[in-house]
């Protein structure tokens, strides 16, 4: 096996179908083929819109890109199930970021390296994949936001 | 409506007692039964306020209170709606009330807790967005205070110390109330040395999770007139309403809102009121009152800022003028409105299946006069407003 191979192999998404892991990654919603709504995370069985029956979805890809509505971080180590990367908690951030095609705000941490004093509302945002864990068989993925380098200031 | 009133009201106070959650209800549930001058046995509805965190006995609490007050036949619910859990139960109890079913139902919430931040439900359960927030994300509850708190900063030029000065409002309001769990006075610097938990929140401006009870005696008007109940106080409204689609403000335990894009509920669009505006909203317009109306407001301050956007959100002031209402003391008692005069959950800390009843326990003691040193002077009006977890409304509106 090559390394690349058993890279690919033990990096795998902390739950399927949420999000894809290419080169431009993006939020994995779908769309009531009845009345047209986005729904992330993905509806399933019935659609939520009051004035709509539809029980079918098609997958559909989100905006990669974003404006920060509003952001935090964890400070103290959060209960299980959340599970730590080490062994010493390192403090992480969030933020909840307002999509403008979908007109959606999807909550997410932060991007590995960036903290609180990093972000402002309104800031231009990039959908990521980054480690969220480990155990001995995986180092599972989650979708993260990183601050867009050459993001413009809502 | 005020077919329905308040008889009596009783708590068992709050703290980290670490006994039985029963203990707490039947404490508070026998306190309410004598301040009605009620005999149990004439009690013909028990509604339990249910906890999830006390196994069985907790999600079938109309039953285990019921049973440890003894068996009498009577009619029996119980209800869970997270924080607003007690609220439904007092709205199901009215409900039997009016419908004429019975004429004195007895409401009971009571709790006890596990130290540290509120968890989700033990194993695997990838299908429950209140599991998998904690395991995808580590959001706990105080990341989604402060995403409000932070977005005030952002849009209204809210800051650090005007979260603290509600803090140490709230701890000053709490000081005297014997059934509050936290009874410190905190300065404005004392708080804003705390440690931050969730970035603009510190660790005493988020409510902590706390043992307690609380019960309410609900009985038909006529009744109250027969039995002589002093000094009753009328049900004026409860609401138990749910958000209307599409949901566009991020809501715990939720990982996105609602498309705005999508078309509303109504057919033929129009705007969507948003939930935590709607709660109340619903409260005024059942019970012909306005926020004008109000002597006092007990709000649920899960956060020393969510106290600010209630402000908001009962009607007490627009969008963005909550801060100003504060440092103009309108808030305080002796102000033009006080909120949580009971110290609110800063000094309660949170009792969840007690909690909403133990906002109508403070209200109803205002509305008698019998709050002592944080008595709103000629209280004739009084809110609750609390939100349960997934979409759940409660407010009361209760009067002379």
């Amino acid at each position: 096996m090559s390394d690349t191979a058993f890279e690919q192999d033990r990096r795998t998404p902390a739950i399927e179908g949420w999000f894809t892991t290419d080169a431009e990654p993006s939020l994995l919603g779908n769309r009531c083929t009845t009345c047209g709504t986005v729904f992330f995370p993905k509806a399933s069985f019935f659609c939520r819109n009051p004035a709509c029956n539809g029980a079918e979805f098609e997958e559909t890809r989100l905006s990669r890109r974003g404006r920060i509505w509003s952001f935090t971080d964890a400070q103290y180590q959060p209960p299980p199930p959340y599970i730590p990367r080490a062994a010493e908690f390192a403090p992480f951030a969030l933020a909840a970021v307002e999509l403008s095609d979908e007109q959606m705000v999807v909550l997410g941490q932060i991007a590995e390296g960036y903290g609180v004093s990093d972000l402002h509302v309104g800031q231009e945002v990039e959908l990521v994949i980054e480690d969220l864990y480990s155990d001995d068989d995986h180092d599972y993925v989650v979708y993260k936001w990183k601050p867009v380098a050459d993001g413009s200031t809502a | 409506m005020s077919d329905v009133v308040v008889a009596g009201v009783g708590m068992h106070p709050w703290g980290k007692w670490g006994r039985n959650f029963v203990e707490y209800g039947i404490v508070a549930a026998r306190a309410a039964l004598a301040d009605a001058g009620v005999d149990y046995r004439d009690v013909q509805f028990v509604s339990g306020a249910d906890t999830v965190r006390n196994g069985y006995p907790g999600y079938v609490a109309g039953a285990t209170f019921a049973q440890a007050l003894g068996w009498t036949g009577a009619r029996v619910a119980s209800s869970y709606a997270a924080c607003a859990s007690g609220a439904t139960a007092l709205e199901v109890a009215r409900a039997e009330i009016l419908a004429g079913r019975c004429d004195v139902a007895l409401v009971v919430g009571a709790d006890t807790t596990p130290k540290g931040f509120l968890a989700p439900t033990a194993g695997e359960r990838p299908d429950d967005p209140d599991w998998l927030r904690f395991r995808l994300l580590g959001a706990t509850n105080p990341t989604y205070f402060a995403l409000y708190a932070r977005r005030r900063m952002a849009l209204y030029g809210a800051t650090e110390r005007d979260f603290a000065e509600v803090r140490a409002k709230n701890a000053r309001h709490g000081l005297e109330n014997p059934n509050a769990r936290y009874r410190k006075d905190f300065s404005v610097d004392d708080i804003l040395a705390s440690p931050m938990v969730a970035d603009p929140l510190r660790l005493v401006e988020i409510c902590a999770t706390s043992d307690g009870g609380a019960a309410v005696v609900l009985t038909s008007a006529d009744y109250a007139v027969k039995q002589g109940v002093a000094r009753p106080v009328k049900v004026r409204a409860v609401s138990t309403v749910t958000p209307a689609f599409p949901q566009t403000v991020i809501e715990m335990p939720h990982f996105a809102t609602d498309s705005g894009a999508a078309a509303g509920w109504r057919a033929g669009g129009g705007e969507v009121t948003a939930f935590k505006d709607s709660i109340t909203l619903a409260a005024y317009e059942e019970a012909g009152l306005g926020p004008e109306d109000l002597s006092l407001a007990e709000v649920y301050d899960l956060s020393s800022a969510l106290e600010l956007d209630w402000y908001e959100h009962i009607g007490l002031c627009k969008a963005g003028e909550a801060e100003r209402m504060l440092h103009d003391g309108d808030t305080t008692i002796g102000g033009r409105i006080p909120v949580n005069p009971s110290g609110g959950l800063a000094c309660f800390g949170e009792a969840v299946p007690a909690q909403a009843l133990a906002q109508v326990c403070e209200v109803t003691w205002q509305l008698r006069g019998q709050a002592g040193a944080r008595q709103v002077d000629g209280a004739t009006v009084g809110i609750t407003a609390n939100q349960g977890l997934f979409g759940h409304g409660s407010s009361v509106i209760l009067s002379r």
